[in-house]
């Protein structure tokens, strides 16, 4: 049986993996922002089987908060090994380019929320010597590109810091997994055209948790993108500021 | 809000729909702004336009899929009404139970199973699958919610037990399962040769077998009408033979995995093809009786084994034929049927033919009434299968009988009418924001 603490529970790729884990019986501790949403969603998972399953409401944004949930997701389970980190908003790149207080806000959301937690339940597990942070970055991190650099700078701050994290920190048996996205079908892209490059998030988490069981560090998914991402971020720049992506 | 082409199960219909999410069962119900109706969407396996709404749009129903609690000591299951029963099944049969009732695919969702108050092969014995619902949540368009059941909003129970989810939305509901020692069934396959066996068969085994069902063969008529295998179980006891056990399983069946990979230009399904298949399958097994131990996948799933079968009929699709007719009129309006179709030369090979019992279904439009139920696919051959249609019609009506609406995408308005008597009723329960194609086809000129 596994201990796992899940931020940002009430998304749809988080409840996939979250279903997966109930399903063998682990210890689940859950935080969101939305009480109601995160309450059925506990309920479920207990009727799945989980063994035990805690949650708490929480805004990654009250900095201040990070390290008591941290301490209630492990006096809950009596104990931690794995964090899953996948909270996060859809940025809307048009008013983030000139309402600079609302960039600054999804920065902080989809990058230095995350930091901060990374950075404390990387020191606990690092201390207990052993367990693994999955955290939930994306594609659009490897460039920056004009349709959304805002949500892609806070990914690429996660992403940068997720690798030096994972060097650091596999050497004290710390696994660190970044989990990279593509487009997902979830309530959080709801509004927007599906194609051929689209998937569940039951798909993406079973990436997820096959890479917390079996190791992997960064986690394409569906594993297309890595050659994708790998044609992207070798356009040459004076080639890239014509196109339009 | 975005637009989505689907289509239901027999792929007639290909309908672009404005589509609104349901992120949880809290919220109160995002309508469209333009002011067009909808209609609540499951898992889409309804065959016709009873879970369509062309010029409309779809409520995204599969959205509130999370059970809410589950109880292993008395088996009362709460979920939300877009849990499919396939998940029900992996949960709670590994813990000893079972659903009460279940229709021929695993794949629709507790929703749609309330919405046409679905049936199984146990309908004599426990009627149908509303009989074991103790309560539901129905959520109306003007954020009204009401919890529904036996005892409480009794009307509102009856209207939404079948009430093809134009009542609201059925944002939960509670559902008694049925114990059993395990996953295995006990059952019999008996080749029957007319009608009036089958009629002999089923009324001998109602009493000791929970669970009946027959494939007839309608390809031929004359010497060989109403021959058939009569299939019948119950849930195999604690105490398993282990030698009788089938080997591989269940692993073999875990997961339906063979799909129909593309769909051919042309119906597979023809005159030739039928009777030399009835044929086959009706001399499969060498005795006249063989009983064997089954997993409950193969013996109440035979076809979702084979995912997207509905491709088979080529681009046009197919209709599915359902009809049931009182007792007094059975073997003859049964007969009837049979020879039309054999004379046409249109029928399937998937015609069942099954018993309903005396349990009084709960909704004020439940399909199952006492009496014999026949249901057929035809691939979609144009006017000539209308024709077969109005011809078949005629028989069910005359005979007393009625069309299961959750199979239908052509019945007339007169035709429904005179099948549902409590259709007037129910229209005083219609949520106005909610709608269907089947809807508005069975409601023209009233």
């Amino acid at each position: 049986m596994r201990k796992i603490l899940i931020v940002g529970a009430t998304s749809a790729m988080a409840e996939a993996c979250a279903r997966a884990w109930a399903q063998r019986g682990d210890a689940l501790f859950l935080a969101a922002r939305n009480a109601p949403q995160l309450q059925s969603i506990a309920d479920d998972l207990k009727a799945r089987g989980a063994q035990r399953v805690g949650s708490k409401v929480f805004d990654a944004n009250q900095f201040d908060q990070h390290a008591a949930l941290l301490a209630d997701a492990t006096r809950f389970m009596d104990g931690l090994d794995t964090v899953l980190i996948a909270h996060g908003t859809l940025s809307d790149q048009e008013r983030a380019q000139t309402d600079v207080p609302y960039a600054l806000g999804e920065i902080t959301t989809n990058g230095t929320s995350v930091v901060s937690l990374m950075s404390i339940a990387g020191e606990q597990l690092a201390q207990q010597g052993r367990g693994a942070i999955a955290v939930i970055s994306s594609v659009a991190g490897d460039r920056g590109r004009q349709s959304n650099y805002v949500y892609g700078s806070a990914k690429a701050l996660v992403s940068a810091f997720a690798s030096g994290l994972r060097q650091r920190l596999a050497k004290k048996g710390v696994h660190v997994i970044t989990v990279k996205p593509g487009f997902v079908d979830t309530p959080m892209t709801a509004h927007l055209k599906k194609g051929a490059l689209w998937v569940k998030p039951e798909q993406v988490a079973r990436d997820i948790t096959r890479a917390i069981d079996k190791g992997g560090n960064i986690v394409y998914t569906p594993g297309f993108w890595r050659w994708i991402m790998l044609i992207i971020k070798h356009i040459p720049e004076f080639v890239f500021i014509k196109i339009s992506l | 809000m975005s637009s989505q082409v689907f289509t239901s199960w027999g792929r007639v219909l290909r309908e672009a729909h404005e589509v609104v999410g349901l992120p949880s069962r809290h919220q109160p119900l995002s309508l469209p702004a333009s002011g067009a109706s909808v209609l609540p969407f499951g898992n889409g396996r309804s065959y016709g336009d009873s879970n369509l709404n062309p010029g409309g749009a779809l409520l995204q129903g599969g959205q509130l899929d999370r059970f809410i609690a589950f109880d292993p000591v008395t088996g009362l299951l709460r979920c939300e009404g877009g849990v499919l029963l396939s998940s029900i099944l992996k949960l709670v049969v590994p813990q000893g139970w079972f659903l009460p009732v279940t229709p021929g695919t695993q794949f629709v969702t507790v929703g749609g199973a309330i919405a046409n108050d679905v049936h199984g092969k146990n309908h004599h014995a426990t009627g149908s699958f509303g009989n074991h619902v103790t309560q539901l949540e129905l959520l109306r368009s003007d954020g009204s919610r009401r919890l529904c059941s036996l005892e409480q909003n009794a009307d509102w129970f009856a209207a939404t037990i079948g009430g093809l989810g134009l009542t609201g939305l059925i944002t939960w509901a509670e559902v008694q399962l049925r114990r059993v020692a395990n996953p295995y069934l006990d059952t019999e396959s008996i080749r029957f040769h007319s009608l009036e066996e089958f009629f002999e068969l089923s009324q001998a085994s109602e009493r000791d077998y929970e669970y009946t069902v027959s494939w007839i063969d309608c390809a031929f008529s004359g010497k060989r009408l109403g021959r058939g295998l009569f299939n019948r179980g119950n849930h195999a006891p604690a105490v398993l033979d282990v030698d009788a056990v089938p080997k591989g399983l269940p692993a073999g069946i875990a997961t339906p995995s063979r799909r129909v990979p593309i769909t051919p230009p042309v119906s597979l399904i023809n005159t030739l093809s039928l009777k030399s298949f009835n044929t086959l399958y009706f001399n499969k097994q060498r005795q006249d009786v063989v009983r064997s131990l089954q997993h409950y996948r193969p013996f109440f799933y035979p076809l979702d084994a084979l995912l997207e079968w509905n491709r088979i009929y080529g681009p046009k699709g197919f209709y599915q034929y359902q009809c049931v007719v009182p007792p007094e009129r059975a073997l003859s309006a049964t007969r009837a049927l049979l020879e039309a179709i054999a004379a046409s030369g249109m029928g399937s090979f998937l015609a069942v033919l099954k018993q309903f019992g005396t349990p009084a279904s709960r909704g004020m439009l439940s399909f199952p009434e006492p009496g014999t139920t026949l249901a057929l696919d035809f691939p979609n051959q144009g006017p000539k299968l209308h024709a077969l249609f109005a011809q078949l019609d005629r028989i069910v009506l005359d005979a007393g009988g009625r069309l299961y609406p959750a199979k239908d995408g052509r019945m007339s308005a007169a035709v429904f009418k005179a099948g549902y008597p409590r259709w007037t009723e129910f229209t005083s329960y219609v949520d106005p924001r909610f709608d269907s194609g089947f809807w508005r086809r069975v409601m023209e000129n009233s």
